[in-house]
């Protein structure tokens, strides 16, 4: 059996958002350390949004991150509301509901295309890609389709494709201009083959690591992202509000962002969890297309996440399609609070998986803030998956391999982690806000 | 600036070579360059010498949105009362935190600021197209 010995360092993984690193320590041909660190900086969101008007709670918190801004929006505008008593009518949940099916797509395709197509051809860069290609053309071609259509459906239901502009508390400040409407259901229906390529070859990918782990997402009858109780794989229902008192927190001394155990073990939210409990409430068109898919789930290979998210790509165009197309917005008065104090939680799901924020409110000011997203809970599951795949790799190694490995089989072991992270889709602007943490 | 590719990508590859964007592909080590594209405050003394590197390497700097232009919102630390500093205090040191958290112009000279939070789209347009026009006269 082969022996071997290595400290493996990675900074700065491309292809992610943000910035993360790795520290990796093998010893006689185990890992034995893996530390994966989330190198961001904090911002220190939920101090600062203190002493703060509740009002302005989802503009200010969707600066946690430009990427998901419009997520943090819908859950800060939740916990207000939720704190201050105030019910959204059906048409703001249905327009919040669009806002976020254009975030899934947008957001989606940008890990698909840009982050995971490269691993998918050997390739460094989708810049890299040959133009000469049929396929890579297409792809290069379906690349910025498909990311525009959900800019486009951003832009008519929220404002802006980020930090959503329109969306308030109980409404919305201005209605969809319904001259540019029509334009949306096009982009939207033009996308819609390009998902199906993406779905056939992510359907068509060899990757696989598989673990048993608990999922957890939020349920309902029609997978929108912003209503239900959250539920997991072990079949335990949790109101939001309760929702905290499951997970653990837990100090890392080498990351800027918090990690959380759900039952002492570690858990994955997102596109899979989210999958592999919901399936069956996907839109009934994306269901009947893609049934050979779907039988694929429940998974726990992890690099399903990818095909999680093209499925959901798809699933968000047909979601809003179906919407537009049968819709008439008309002018509603925003609500006022029945009262100015409370405790609120708002839950929904970013497009990497649950966020969760706690808001209390004194006066209409802002005392106190909890904030949890996505990353930091898929933290640890990360760093596991990571032991696992090496450790693996390792084992399938030549008996003869030497103790210190050679340059390739480095680069092979590192570029295997990075895909591996990339799968993820992890996002470290989200991850590094701020928890009260006490170092030791 | 990723999502301005959906309508522009065919046209800015044929002027632009994209070097050292991360997001796009691995970057080892940083190497000459024409614009630098910078987002961001810097809050750590790892950020300034990267950003000095980057100056020091790039013919012009471009601060791109509010953070890098006026350090805001991460800058908001800067006016905590003592209460929030003292919670905060034990991670400034552990990751080794700058004092104060800084815009761009703090540091460096910077060539041109492209607003906003989210950047202005239009500006930044504006920018790209005269760059290009600039490089057809070099």
């Amino acid at each position: 059996m082969h022996k071997v010995n290595l400290d493996l360092s990675l900074k700065d993984i491309s292809k992610i958002e943000g910035s993360a690193g790795l520290d990796l320590k093998i010893e006689a041909g185990q890992v034995t350390q893996c530390h994966f660190k989330i190198t961001e900086y904090k911002r220190f969101y939920t101090q600062a949004i203190r002493g703060k008007a509740a009002i302005a709670a989802p503009a200010l918190l969707a600066r946690i991150c430009g990427t998901c801004s419009n997520a943090h929006i819908m859950a800060a505008l939740e916990a207000v509301e939720n704190a201050l008593k105030i019910t959204p009518s059906p048409q703001t949940m249905t327009l919040r509901r669009l806002i976020i099916n254009g975030l899934i797509i947008r957001d989606h395709a940008l890990h698909l295309y840009i982050f995971i197509l490269p691993d998918l051809f050997n390739q460094d860069s989708l810049l890299d890609f040959d133009d000469q290609d049929p396929q890579q053309h297409q792809l290069l071609h379906d690349t910025f389709e498909v990311k525009e259509s959900g800019n486009q459906l951003s832009i008519l239901t929220g404002g802006r494709s980020v930090h959503a502009p329109l969306p308030q508390l109980s409404g919305f400040n201005k209605l969809p201009d319904s001259t540019k409407t029509k334009p949306v259901i096009a982009k939207l229906t033009a996308a819609r083959p390009a998902v199906l390529r993406l779905i056939k070859l992510f359907h068509q990918c060899s990757w696989n690591l598989t673990r048993p782990i608990p999922y957890l997402a939020t349920q309902n009858q029609d997978y929108n992202y912003l209503t239900g109780n959250i539920v997991s794989s072990d079949g335990v229902n949790i109101p939001p509000e309760q929702y905290r008192s499951q997970l653990k927190h837990i100090q890392l001394d080498y990351s800027q962002a918090s990690a959380y155990t759900y039952k002492n073990t570690s858990y994955m939210v997102g596109a899979l969890a989210r999958l592999n409990l919901n399936k069956n409430s996907l839109n009934p068109t994306t269901q009947k297309d893609i049934p050979q898919t779907l039988k694929l789930f429940p998974s726990h290979n992890v690099y399903h996440n990818n095909l999680a998210q093209a499925i959901e790509i798809l699933n968000a165009i047909d979601d809003s399609l179906a919407i537009l197309k049968t819709t008439t917005f008309k002018p509603e008065p925003l609500l006022k609070p029945t009262q100015t104090s409370g405790e609120g939680f708002g839950i929904i799901e970013a497009p990497r998986g649950i966020l969760y924020h706690h808001l209390t409110i004194d006066n209409q000011i802002i005392k106190d803030a909890e904030i949890l997203v996505p990353t930091g809970q898929n933290q640890l599951n990360i760093e596991s998956d990571i032991q696992l795949l090496v450790n693996q790799k390792l084992k399938n190694l030549p008996a003869q391999t030497s103790a210190d490995l050679s340059e390739k089989l480095k680069q092979e072991l590192e570029h295997d982690i990075e895909v591996l992270i990339r799968s993820y889709d992890p996002c470290m602007s989200c991850a590094a806000h701020f928890l009260k943490v006490k170092w030791s | 600036m990723t999502e301005l590719f959906n309508q522009h990508w065919q046209a800015w590859i044929k002027h632009f070579d994209f070097k050292y964007a991360k997001i796009f592909r691995p970057v080892k080590t940083l190497g000459s360059m024409d614009v630098a594209f910078v987002e961001g405050a810097i809050s750590s003394v790892e950020q300034a010498t990267k950003l000095k590197q980057i100056r020091s390497l790039a013919k012009q700097l471009v601060a791109i949105g509010a953070c890098a232009i006026i350090g805001q919102p991460a800058a908001q630390r800067n006016d905590f009362d003592p209460t929030r500093l003292q919670e905060i205090q034990p991670i400034l040191e552990k990751f080794h935190y700058a004092d104060k958290v800084q815009p761009l112009a703090d540091l460096v000279t910077v060539d041109h600021q492209i607003p906003g939070c989210p950047m202005d789209e239009q500006k930044f347009l504006d920018y790209i197209n005269q760059l290009i026009i600039n490089f057809k006269n070099e």
